[in-house]
């Protein structure tokens, strides 16, 4: 990319020569390039007082004869630089080193385009700031499901996982303001704890550019990123407001930005959001409501040299669950899925009752970096994170307001990153990483803990070079290390440790020798060495073509579910249980991408391979039976995947008013050491969008939206039978069964309204489920119990002042 | 420039005092939880008893799993056979035999009656079982009941503890909704 800003910053050193007459002083000098020290061509330099100009030469030098002892205002110009003005008292001849920079781009508020990548290599996607704002009452997953290729993973309609290529949780990296979240995120259930409103774009990294954030990012990485602000005096911000018909509820987000010439700035961010039962075309939800409290504070200095960057947020989330899915045994769940009738369906209301998740998220975090002329750039920083979750079930007795999973996550790490960048046409990032994570599952929930206590350590170093061989072609090489170690301590029932898994032969070295009737106190402990890879390659063409190359090697650790989870799954009606011989999945990642970027057509054609070994899934193996009756039991087993497909984004403009985009996913995932199709992989969808914008006319927008999600065909059979001691016989339980094809439309239309001095006014019109269609989606958890949701009005009101 | 040097080194220490700083103190919080960590299953039954009794003639099926979920499964034991033609008085009894004495979990489904209710079946012709308590609305619970037997037979019972079922119902536990909390089923004779 040009880089189009330069920035004068100066260090000096003079020669003395004492002349005790007027007018016969030197003024000499060179301006060079702060960060490769290469002299400067064609730098206008103007002493402003006296009116004389000069300019630099081929080896980047000036001067100025004939001065007298004055004190003089320098102005330093050079083509697209921000001018700089240097005062000398001149009593002598005197010699300058004047250094002026091309990296501005950093400093000033960055305008979002869609082609400022995060490295140029990457295969990626991005939202800007507009399309957040129409998310604003949504969650992130929301916002993400309208890029290609990505899906989400839904619990109900608040809880969003967004899934990238078919894959969640543990192997997509959410990096919020350049810290890694760590929220239980291996949970289906567990929506990342992000408040949409509180940062500015967020990128998609379906490619290899991702090993800064982690060696396991196997499905791909999302950067959510704040906004730079310029070094001006300024005070602004944003208010909006939001009501929807649907689930009667709503958000108020507000943000206030001051900045200042200095180069300090700081933010203030809040956002309140609630909402009733939803309803679908022909019930209420009953308990799907959500309310949520989120705010962020950031304070910062930022200059080319050096700055810093602290930032804090907290949000805090309470999910309603629907309360159909609250099911005793298996038999329950057969009733559900019998049943097309709702199990429980009750007039609308704002209240939030059991079941339902309450999660607390901080996160802070301090940045600071200095550049080094002539070399690159340090930055360090230190981040925290407190997670704390609590899921209440419907209890009897006094255990009723008692959370059965209340779990403490506690997260921090310290990171480096040096960026070398002296060279035009090379630049090296490298850094290590120290994290210590601990997790404490509270007691006083009268339930055995899913998660156990642990506590991890990791440590990480890498580098990757990016390194531009002419003006259309870039290459990218990386690798990282990762070391990481977990201790955890936890309670397994004796029979299960002795016989079901027979650890007692395979992990003696875990046992304490605590015994307390039928449980058993153990100490595992495991430590991991991942080491991955990334190579990465641009060419551009003539006529805005580009074709890009990832190739990826990833390998994530199993996480604590998959290691020690060992209970009852309430809303899934199963018991799941996590292996201690679980290894490391281990993934290659082939990802390339054909890209037409011109103003009134372009498209991107993305194909994908992902060999993932070792891939960890789980799935049922049998049955038990209990006091409740009879329980699936699933476990985790792993197994070699192959996941491919393609994705693909067209854009075309029919007039200077008329803008059609549209998009298609194919994805195809095989468990290919059993030949079958993989679970939970999205089907095929694509989705068109017409607009018409009207710049004169109040920027008028109308846009009419359609997404049609196929029935995905390819699925594994997990499906059993079950004793139903009701009608004395065997029944069959399909839970494997996916949900047809449906359409949906929409409509959005906005309008922008000068109302004051420097302010505006924008109005939002939406209409989402155009037609009401009922519908069912394979990738909702809650696809057994009950329908997604109904026509849904929406109206914004954004203040901007 | 200075100040501004200054403020970047102090950072820097304040990141490293920051790290260490959380180092310790989570290291310290380690001795808080560490004993702690083993909460029981406070709502686990481990044991479901129905007592039939008639005169000096008594029969109990019970139901044990004392390792709750996961392990061992549950075991059903019946004491002997029901006599033909004959109307036992019937009480269930749920446990959590984990805790010491044993906790007795009907005296909470009493409680929260209005929330509760038992189901019984059998597949054995004659067999017939009513609900002979009611909740604070008026509607059965089903922790006493009367058993009639009609003639001999083999067959099972069933016993299923609905939690929030719709009430009043049709008296089956699949048109009642809510969630189960007990499902047993013994093997029965009538002789």
């Amino acid at each position: 990319m040009i880089k189009l800003y330069c920035f004068c910053v100066f260090a000096f050193c003079i020669h003395t020569n004492a002349i005790a007459q007027d007018c016969i002083y030197t003024f000499k000098g060179k301006i060079t390039d702060f960060h490769d020290s290469t002299p400067i061509v064609g730098a206008t330099l103007n002493i402003i007082n006296i009116n004389k100009y000069t300019l630099t030469n081929s080896k980047g030098e000036f001067e100025f004869k004939n001065l007298c002892e004055n004190v003089l205002t320098i102005e330093v110009k050079h083509v697209a630089c921000d001018s700089k003005k240097i005062v000398i008292n001149l009593t002598k001849n005197v010699y300058k080193e004047i250094f002026l920079e091309h990296h501005l781009e950093e400093l000033n508020e960055i305008v979002v385009k869609s082609n400022s990548k995060t490295e140029s290599t990457s295969i990626e996607q991005s939202l800007n700031e507009v399309t957040l704002a129409s998310f604003s009452d949504k969650s992130l997953g929301d916002a993400l499901n309208t890029v290609s290729g990505v899906s989400s993973l839904n619990t109900g309609n608040t809880i969003v996982k967004p899934m990238i290529h078919g894959l969640h949780s543990s192997r997509l990296l959410i990096i919020n303001n350049n810290v890694r979240m760590f929220d239980q995120e291996w949970g289906d259930e567990h929506a990342p704890n992000i408040d949409i409103n509180a940062n500015d774009r967020v990128d998609v990294i379906k490619g290899a550019n991702t090993l800064k954030y982690g060696s396991d990012a196997i499905g791909g990485l999302i950067v959510l990123k704040p906004r730079k602000y310029a070094k001006k005096d300024s005070v602004f911000g944003s208010s909006l407001v939001s009501f929807n018909s649907n689930g009667l509820g709503g958000n108020v987000n507000s943000e206030i930005i001051k900045t200042y010439k200095s180069g300090f700035y700081g933010k203030l961010q809040a956002n309140y959001k609630q909402f009733g039962d939803f309803k679908t075309p022909n019930y209420y939800l009953t308990n799907s409501g959500i309310k949520s409290l989120n705010a962020s504070a950031r304070f910062g200095y930022n200059s080319f040299e050096k700055g810093f960057d602290a930032y804090y947020s907290i949000v805090d989330n309470e999910f309603a669950i629907l309360q159909s899915s609250h099911i005793g045994n298996v038999n329950d769940l057969v009733e559900s899925i019998q049943n097309d009738e709702h199990r429980v369906i009750e007039d609308f209301s704002y209240k939030i009752n059991n079941p339902k998740q309450s999660i607390l998220h901080h996160l802070g975090k301090i940045e600071a970096y200095k550049r080094f002329k002539g070399f690159g750039k340090l930055t360090v920083q230190y981040d925290f994170q407190i997670n704390r979750r609590k899921e209440f079930d419907v209890r009897r007795g006094d255990l009723a307001n008692t959370p059965v999973i209340d779990l403490r996550l506690f997260t921090n790490s310290l990171q480096s990153d040096l960026q070398i960048d002296y060279s035009d046409n090379l630049r090296i990032n490298t850094g290590v990483l120290l994290r210590y994570q601990q997790n404490d599952a509270i007691s006083g929930t009268g339930v055995r803990p899913l998660i156990p206590d642990f506590d991890k350590y990791e440590a990480g170093i890498y580098t990757i070079g990016n390194y531009e061989i002419n003006e259309t072609t870039d290459i990218s090489a990386g690798i990282r290390y990762d070391f990481s170690s977990i201790k955890a301590r936890k309670w397994y029932n004796l029979t299960d440790w002795n016989e079901t898994f027979n650890y007692d032969e395979l992990f003696s070295e875990f046992e304490t020798g605590t015994i307390d009737n039928t449980r058993i106190f153990t100490n595992p402990e495991f430590t991991f060495h991942n080491v991955s890879a990334s190579l990465g390659f641009v060419k551009q063409f003539d006529n805005d073509f580009s074709l890009l190359a990832n190739y990826g090697l990833a390998s994530r650790m199993p996480n604590p579910s998959e290691l020690f989870s060992d209970g009852l799954h309430h809303s899934a009606a199963r018991i799941e249980i996590g292996l201690l011989t679980i290894n490391k999945e281990i993934a290659n990642k082939f990802t390339f991408s054909l890209e037409k970027n011109s103003s009134n057509f372009g498209f991107i054609i993305s194909p994908y391979f992902k060999q993932i070994n070792n891939f960890i899934q789980l799935i049922p193996t049998g049955i038990t039976t209990t006091i409740r009756g009879a329980f699936p039991v699933w476990e985790y087993s792993q197994v070699n995947a192959q996941i491919f497909g393609v994705d693909i984004d067209f854009n075309k403009k029919i007039n200077h008013q008329l803008n059609y985009t549209g998009s298609l996913s194919l994805l195809k995932g095989n468990n290919t050491s059993e030949d079958i199709p993989l679970i939970h992989m999205p089907g095929t969808n694509f989705s068109n969008r017409l607009s018409y914008t009207n710049d004169e006319l109040n920027k008028l927008s109308i846009s009419l939206t359609h997404k049609t999600v196929l029935q995905q065909n390819r699925y594994p059979d997990y499906n059993f039978y079950t004793f139903n001691p009701i009608l004395q016989e065997q029944v069959f339980v399909d839970i494997s069964a996916t949900t047809p094809t449906y359409s949906l439309f929409g409509l959005q239309t906005s309008a922008v309204f000068k109302t004051f001095k420097t302010g505006s006014l924008k109005l939002e019109f939406n209409i989402e489920n155009l037609f009401d269609t009922s519908y069912r989606e394979y990738l909702n958890r809650f696809r057994y119990y009950a329908d997604e949701l109904s026509r849904n009005f929406n109206l914004k009101i954004k203040i901007n002042y | 420039m200075k100040n501004l040097k200054s403020i970047k080194m102090n950072t820097i220490k304040l990141l490293a005092i920051f790290f260490i700083a959380t180092l310790t103190f989570s290291a310290c919080s380690d001795d808080d939880h560490e004993d702690d960590d083993h909460d029981h299953e406070e709502e686990l039954i481990t044991t479901v008893t129905y007592t039939l009794t008639k005169g000096n003639d008594a029969v109990t099926l019970v139901s044990t799993d004392l390792d709750g979920l996961g392990g061992n499964d549950a075991t059903f034991n019946i004491s002997g056979p029901l006599t033909a033609n004959t109307t036992y008085t019937g009480v269930i009894k749920l446990e959590n035999a984990t805790e010491d004495p044993a906790e007795n979990i009907t005296e909470e489904v009493e409680e929260e009656g209005d929330e509760h209710e038992f189901f019984y079946s059998s597949t054995v012709s004659g067999i017939t079982i009513n609900k002979t308590d009611t909740d604070t609305e008026g509607n059965p619970i089903g922790i006493e009941t009367t058993l009639t037997t009609g003639a001999a037979g083999t067959g099972t019972l069933t016993i299923i503890l609905k939690h929030e079922p719709t009430k009043p119902n049709d008296n089956t536990s699949t048109n009642a909704g809510g969630s189960t909390d007990v499902e047993v089923t013994f093997s029965v004779t009538v002789e």
